[in-house]
């Protein structure tokens, strides 16, 4: 039986490849896996273009781009890594040259996000705008969970936010979609990330937690105890990695004596600044549990 | 005369342009065009400065190491902690920079320059049991070759053993480059983007268990740089030996250094360090390293017009309309001259001052290949450093981590001052990198990054003179400029990261007046 392929059209804009590299980093399936063989029995994720490992370049690798709304309409997936500058006319980020007219980057998801179907928001930039959106945000850099509905493209859209995300998050969300669809609007959380991954707080299942219940609190890097009083965003933050770890089990932030800095939550920089010091009483309230 | 035009160059990090204009098939001028600015320094500005370390990482996903690393050494110097940092975190900060050098190295060797050398198509009448090959051949099979094609045609001359071995390399070294990321995280607490090092040491406690785990996961990594990396780029070099010769580039070359490997020395460019600061010409003439003689030109970057300043000094605001232009580098200078930097600069440097760790493993590859230090200086002189360094790094890596000290401290205390100065010069793995602070307030009300791809990929400055690359490129002859492997083999043996190389704007509070921003 002929193999069913997933086509992928993976593009990147403001922002810094970690994703990239995170992706890279999974195991079972790990991404030669994904690259190569049938990820999931009988089918094949076919990976069209991706800035950092595709072979070709320049013009010919633009006609890639152009051609996927025309040849393969509603047929692809299209994950868009990095923000989206939109300050200008989105002079702030090109990709390719029309002529010799450089073609925004916004323009690129606009055009590929319409025709696609389905996007996927990768790490907090992509979902939510990452960095380059924090104050005073010089480019007017967006997420896709932003800028879909501004430029009227009603594609759906899933978010996998992470500064990286774990590589987990991304593959077998991937895996699923290829097993049993686009998940269903009950399977996403009001920001449009799987519940199966960013259900619950890191809070909820933290190692520490003891620590946190009984009031005693790590003051100096090295310390045992709970994270809360170094800045620990794990309260108020939705990933697994308190499960997971990071790293094929290795390591993982609190584990490490390193407080959770919120990276799978919207613009967590400015949210949760700083990053060191401990959020306040009035902002965990929000996240009591019952 | 005729323009050849690669926008997006692929197989690099960030966004990069060339152009080349080619007459009689040489390269004539090249200008080498960075199109993504995101604006750190802005963002920066105002934060609390133990912020700067996370948020700057973001600056690179595959080197976010080194920008923590030159952030963390930036902010030990603001905190007047600089020569304060118990043995234990120096020894931590060095073991996560070294595995992420380790799997920045791998990585570009692979995954970003292989393809530009390597036929992966030569798997597909392979008979055999090598289940490796036999994937790529059942991958092949199927008929959907993305991301392996399109691609440039014409010039891959590799044997078909050799292209399947390569291929079946690239597939091993997918594993390889994850378990250096596995091996920071170790210490790292995560790879990418590591929450471990920070200002006055790392927050990871060494363990003997996390101590043991750490020196065998390195060695699995140090055998394949030994036994499948180095003898790959050997390998390259043999088919390819007119690249020996090809992208040159400016002969100049520029280290500050890296891995402190002493304690109590508060100047960075002053410690010693496993690989030690310097600067080279292509003569072996040799000269230290003074960061007061760094300066940017904005002369043809889309930055409105300002002397050539100094990091920290300065003023520039974005322009993408300024007449002349053609980048969001900017152009780093030292002493006016243009200089190279990254791991051929570093392993040249340190050969030339006869360094005992670093002289007898160039001069071993250069006996294999046959070859003087001048075929150092070439596309591939700078794969083989690359490859080199990380057979330097990876074997003092075993050695660094047996230093630790379990129950010894980890971290320095310090409180942020009212107002302070710093920098932090280190390398990250494509070169020399630098971060410097100023505090007013008890915040940062000044940010500056200047970062390796920013030396390497810089526009020509107000002299006139072209950048690393574009010198690399210029003179070249072009084969056939419907496939110009030629451009695209030198530009990716620099191993450019343009997420970096755009300049973090050295603004001073001045309200962007030219554009409404919709926050």
């Amino acid at each position: 039986m002929a193999t069913k392929e997933l086509p992928v059209v993976w593009v990147q804009g403001a922002g810094c490849s970690g994703c990239s590299v995170s992706v890279l980093n999974a195991v079972d399936p790990r991404i030669q896996n994904v690259l190569l063989d049938e990820v999931v029995p009988g089918q094949h994720v076919n990976l069209r273009f991706h800035p950092t490992v595709m072979a070709g370049q320049g013009d010919p690798v633009i006609e890639v781009l152009k051609g996927a709304p025309a040849t393969l309409p509603k047929g692809y997936v299209l994950v868009v890594e990095g923000s989206i500058p939109t300050a200008d006319g989105g002079v702030f980020c090109h990709v390719g040259e029309e002529g010799e007219k450089p073609i925004p980057f916004a323009d690129h998801v606009e055009t590929l996000a319409k025709s696609a179907l389905a996007v996927i928001g990768l790490g907090d930039c992509g979902a939510f705008g990452g960095v380059p959106s924090c104050a005073p945000n010089p480019t007017g850099a967006r997420g896709c969970i932003d800028f879909l509905p501004e430029r009227g493209v009603d594609t759906p859209l899933l978010n996998i936010p992470g500064c990286p995300p774990n590589p987990d998050w991304f593959v077998k969300t991937v895996a699923a979609i290829l097993w049993t669809g686009l998940p269903k609007p009950e399977d996403l959380d009001d920001l449009r990330r799987p519940r199966w991954c960013y259900g619950q707080l890191i809070h909820e299942n933290c190692p520490r937690r003891a620590y946190f219940d009984a009031g005693i609190f790590a003051r100096k890097p090295g310390d045992p105890g709970c994270l809360y009083e170094r800045g620990c965003k794990g309260p108020m933050t939705y990933a697994d990695c308190a499960d997971r770890q990071w790293n094929n089990g290795t390591n993982w932030c609190i584990r490490a004596g390193a407080p959770c800095i919120g990276c799978a939550e919207p613009r967590f920089f400015d949210r949760f600044a700083p990053v060191y010091e401990k959020t306040t009483e009035e902002r965990l309230e929000d996240f009591k549990l019952d | 005369m005729q323009t050849i035009t690669i926008d997006p160059v692929t197989r690099i990090e960030g966004h990069l342009k060339i152009e080349a204009k080619v007459d009689g098939n040489e390269v004539k001028e090249a200008r080498s065009t960075g199109t993504l600015f995101r604006g750190f320094e802005m963002i920066l500005k105002g934060r609390d400065p133990r912020d700067a370390q996370r948020i700057t990482q973001r600056i690179c996903g595959v080197c976010p190491t080194g920008h923590s690393i030159a952030s963390t050494l930036n902010l030990d110097a603001a905190f007047g902690i600089a020569d304060k940092i118990p043995h234990n975190g120096r020894v931590i900060r060095n073991l996560i920079l070294g595995c992420n050098f380790l799997q920045s190295h791998i990585l570009h060797f692979y995954h970003l320059a292989a393809l530009d050398y390597v036929d992966v198509t030569a798997a597909a009448d392979y008979e055999g049991a090598d289940p490796v090959l036999n994937s790529l051949k059942a991958f092949i099979d199927r008929g959907a070759l993305g991301p392996f094609l399109p691609r440039y045609e014409g010039d891959y001359r590799l044997s078909k053993d050799l292209n399947r071995a390569a291929a079946a390399h690239y597939v091993q070294a997918l594993d390889v480059r994850r378990q250096c990321h596995e091996l920071g995280a170790v210490f790292g607490a995560r790879m990418p983007m590591n929450q471990s090092v920070i200002p006055g040491g790392a927050s990871e406690t060494p363990t003997v268990d996390k101590i043991a785990q750490f020196l065998w996961k390195l060695e699995a990594i140090r055998r394949f740089i030994d036994d499948v990396y180095i003898p790959d780029v050997l390998a390259v070099a043999g088919a390819y030996g007119d690249y020996a010769e090809i992208g040159t580039g400016c002969r100049n070359y520029l280290a500050y250094g890296c891995f402190d490997i002493e304690d109590g020395v508060a100047d960075p460019l002053k410690r010693k360090r496993a690989l030690n600061a310097g600067r080279a010409g292509a003569s072996g003439e040799m000269g230290p390293v003074d960061a007061g003689k760094i300066s940017e030109d904005v002369k043809h970057s889309w930055f409105t017009d300002a002397c050539a300043s100094k990091p920290a000094e300065g003023d520039t605001v974005p322009d993408p309309h300024k007449a002349g232009a053609y980048s969001w580098l900017k152009s780093p200078r030292y002493e006016g001259e243009v200089y190279e930097v990254g791991p051929l600069a570093r392993i040249y440097v340190n050969y030339l001052a006869g360094h005992p760790g670093v002289k007898p493993i160039v001069d071993g590859a250069l006996g294999r290949l046959k070859a003087g230090p001048e075929a150092l200086l070439s596309t591939l002189g700078r794969h083989a450093a690359r490859a080199l360094e990380a057979k330097f790094v990876a074997d003092a890596m075993a050695a660094w981590v047996a230093t630790l000290k379990p129950g010894e401290p980890i971290c320095a205390d310090y409180e942020i001052p009212e107002a302070s100065t710093g920098a932090g010069l280190s390398e990250a793995p494509r070169g020399a990198l630098g971060h410097w602070i100023r505090i007013e307030d008890r915040k940062i009300a000044n940010y500056q990054c200047v970062v390796p791809t920013t030396w390497n990929g810089s526009p020509r400055d107000a002299q006139g003179r072209p950048g690393p690359i574009e010198q690399a490129i210029e003179g070249t002859k072009i084969r056939d400029a419907a496939n110009p492997f030629e451009i695209v083999r030198i530009v990716r043996s620099f191993d450019p990261c343009l997420a970096c190389a755009v300049h973090v704007v050295n603004g001073k509070g001045r309200p962007l007046a030219k554009y409404r921003i919709d926050v």
